[in-house]
């Protein structure tokens, strides 16, 4: 019992995972970017989140309404102003800017909000749901909700709008749809965008389900790149088999094992998935670029 | 190529390099200066700025070794100078070693071991390229941090290791570890010149600028990459027990530190990556403003900020480095000389011919 608990939980808690490591592979995929500050952009959602409820008393779900435009427009600024300039080695020298910027926003946020630990609070936030002989927390299910229902509105614009169609054109080759006359920059900067402001609804639901201070950023990341990795860089339907696959896996080793070995659990499956496919689970054979 | 004779009379073909003297002059007062430089500044907060700078400078000239040449940007370097410095805690207690000179001895140990644990990670994450070798690296250093914090018969869990330090005097505490350290870091930086100077760094070299046409010519990628990797563990490990005997305490927060990593890169960039006094320069630099700030304003947050700002200020406007920057400068400025020398040549004899 308590491992199909844990299992289901797993998917629960993956279902957020899913939702930031789309955005993450989906921004790699048009412009070549690994997103290094998504953790630290994630705490600053739930920090921001956190001030607007614990201020204005208003319910995080509601917070959202003005979180998600501000960091869209941050992610475009951030495109626009760090990413675009970059002209030579453009792999290596975005990764080690958006590192720069997620180091950046971790000491910011350190001394606004000190280091102790902190919580989005709302009144239902201890509530729970029984199924049967299992319990769940109510915030896990809506968040597992809300994260399911964004996955769709992301599948949706990918593949049904003007919009969708010029991003995976961007993504399947760059050159060619500039010549078809898409403009790159502008879906760059909007994929972007999204990306971190998928990073503003990811920050409410892990600042509601998990008590949170600036460095727990290298937690989200950590985790986000090892799915991201093992789905496959760029693939999105890998990002979100793994993504759950993960969650399940380290919420059974904690219930079988000790909660302690949980994550370990995850970084050894990643090494020994490697090991036997260095590309990731769905991840293409890199081709040779020139 | 030309049929001027003008040209062909000239002695030597001109050098784009910066002239010899001027490189080991400088190199020789640098040299100089870093030896005298505690005996002036006897101040220990001063020196101990020394002592991390030393430190960071043989760190970073080991990361360059494998980073710099072969172009694959590692971030997870902090594995071997966090196994430097658990091997430094762990071994000085269970030998039960005096504080004092003695401790030294465990360089080499550290060494050892932070490049035996190279081989088989350098297996694993040489695999892939790229995004993903980045990635992977970091993730790598996670996975050495879950270690740190979860074996704690071993390692002490979040409660850490000491390391107990000798009872010498305030004012020539920091000495042995500046010397000592500097040694270190000049064997590194030697051991770098000649990698570059020898047909293996060449290898490493064609591997950074196309990777598959270089294993195309025969050269054996795999080996290369693998033991340029080994090689700058090995002084990550020196620096990472340097850095565990000096501070006197070992954390797995502080020892498999991601900003450690960043604080590397920044060096190495703003240097000149790939260069071989480039990162070293940038080590010098970085590390003594580091100290610094760190004394000035403490805490560690404003110290982030200053890093993440320069960092993105340096690849904005600085993306070569301090280094190849000059090396521009000069070789611009050598190109308009020949210029000027050229058109003075090419005008000369049709002014002397008007004038008849």
């Amino acid at each position: 019992m308590l491992v199909l608990q844990a299992i289901i939980e797993g998917v629960l808690v993956g279902g957020f995972y899913a939702l930031m490591a789309a955005g993450l592979t989906l921004v790699f995929g048009v412009m070549d970017i690994v997103n290094f500050a998504i953790g630290a952009l994630i705490v600053l959602g739930a920090y921001l989140s956190y001030s607007i409820t614990t201020h204005f008393h208003i319910d995080p779900f509601v917070s959202l309404i003005f979180t998600t435009p501000l960091m869209t427009a941050l992610g475009m600024f951030i495109y626009v102003f760090l990413i675009k300039p970059i002209k030579t080695n453009k792999v290596v020298m975005s990764l080690l800017t958006m590192f720069a910027v997620a180091t950046l926003i971790e000491g910011i946020l350190d001394i606004c909000y000190n280091s102790g630990f902190v919580q989005i609070h709302a009144s239902y936030i201890n509530n729970s749901l029984r199924i049967g002989k299992l319990n769940f927390p109510l915030i896990y299910v809506l968040s597992f909700l809300l994260s399911a229902f964004l996955l769709s509105c992301l599948y949706l614009v990918t593949y049904r709008t003007k919009f969708g169609r010029s991003l995976r054109a961007s993504m399947q080759n760059p050159v060619a749809a500039r010549l078809v006359g898409i403009d790159t920059d502008r879906v760059s900067m909007i994929t972007l965008g999204i990306g971190i402001g998928l990073a503003a609804i990811g920050g409410m639901i892990f600042g509601t389900t998990n008590a949170f201070n600036a460095s727990s950023s290298y937690d989200i990341i950590s985790r986000l790149l090892v799915i991201v990795i093992l789905g496959g860089f760029g693939s999105v339907g890998g990002a979100l088999v793994a993504a759950i696959f993960m969650l399940v896996i380290q919420d059974v080793v904690a219930v079988v094992w000790s909660p302690v070995w949980g994550s370990t659990a995850f970084y050894m499956i990643l090494m020994l998935v490697l090991l036997v496919r260095p590309q990731g689970l769905f991840g293409k054979k890199g081709v040779r670029a020139q | 190529m030309s049929t001027d004779t003008t040209i062909s009379q000239r002695p030597t073909p001109p050098s784009y390099e910066v002239p010899k003297a001027i490189r080991y002059g400088a190199l020789t007062v640098g040299f100089l200066v870093l030896v005298i430089f505690p005996l002036v500044f006897n101040n220990p907060t001063i020196s101990t700025i020394g002592v991390f700078a030393m430190i960071f400078l043989m760190a970073v000239t080991g990361w360059n070794i494998f980073s710099g040449y072969t172009g694959y940007i590692a971030l997870g370097h902090a594995v071997f100078f966090g196994i430097g410095q658990y091997a430094t805690a762990m071994l000085a207690s269970y030998w039960q070693i005096p504080p004092g000179w003695e401790t030294f001895l465990l360089i080499p140990v550290s060494m050892f071991l932070a490049g035996l644990a190279a081989i088989p990670i350098g297996l694993i994450v040489l695999r892939v390229r790229k995004h993903t070798f980045i990635v992977l690296t970091i993730a790598l250093m996670f996975i050495f941090q879950l270690f740190a914090y979860n074996l704690r018969g071993w390692t002490g869990g979040s409660q850490g290791l000491e390391v107990s330090q000798p009872p010498w005097d305030g004012s020539i505490f920091n000495l042995p570890y500046y010397y000592v350290g500097l040694f270190l870091a000049i064997i590194a930086i030697v051991t770098s010149f000649m990698i570059r100077r020898s047909k293996f760094g060449l290898s490493l070299l064609a591997i950074r600028d196309d990777e598959d046409r270089a294993r195309s010519l025969g050269i054996n990628t795999r080996n290369s990459k693998l033991t340029a990797f080994v090689i700058s563990a090995i002084f990550l490990g020196a620096a990472g027990c340097m850095y565990a005997m000096f501070v006197g305490s070992v954390y797995p927060q502080f020892s498999f530190d991601p900003a450690f990593d960043l604080e590397l890169s920044i060096m190495a960039f703003a240097g000149g990556l790939g260069t071989i006094l480039g990162p070293s320069l940038g080590a010098l630099i970085i590390s003594g403003a580091q100290q610094y700030f760190l004394i000035t304003f403490g805490g560690a947050n404003v110290f982030l900020i200053v890093y993440g700002a320069l960092f993105i200020l340096i690849l904005r406007l600085l993306p070569g480095g301090v280094v190849p920057a000059i090396s521009d400068k000069w070789r611009s400025h050598v190109v308009r000389k020949e210029q000027r020398i050229l058109d003075s040549e090419l005008e000369g004899p049709a002014e002397a011919g008007a004038h008849k």
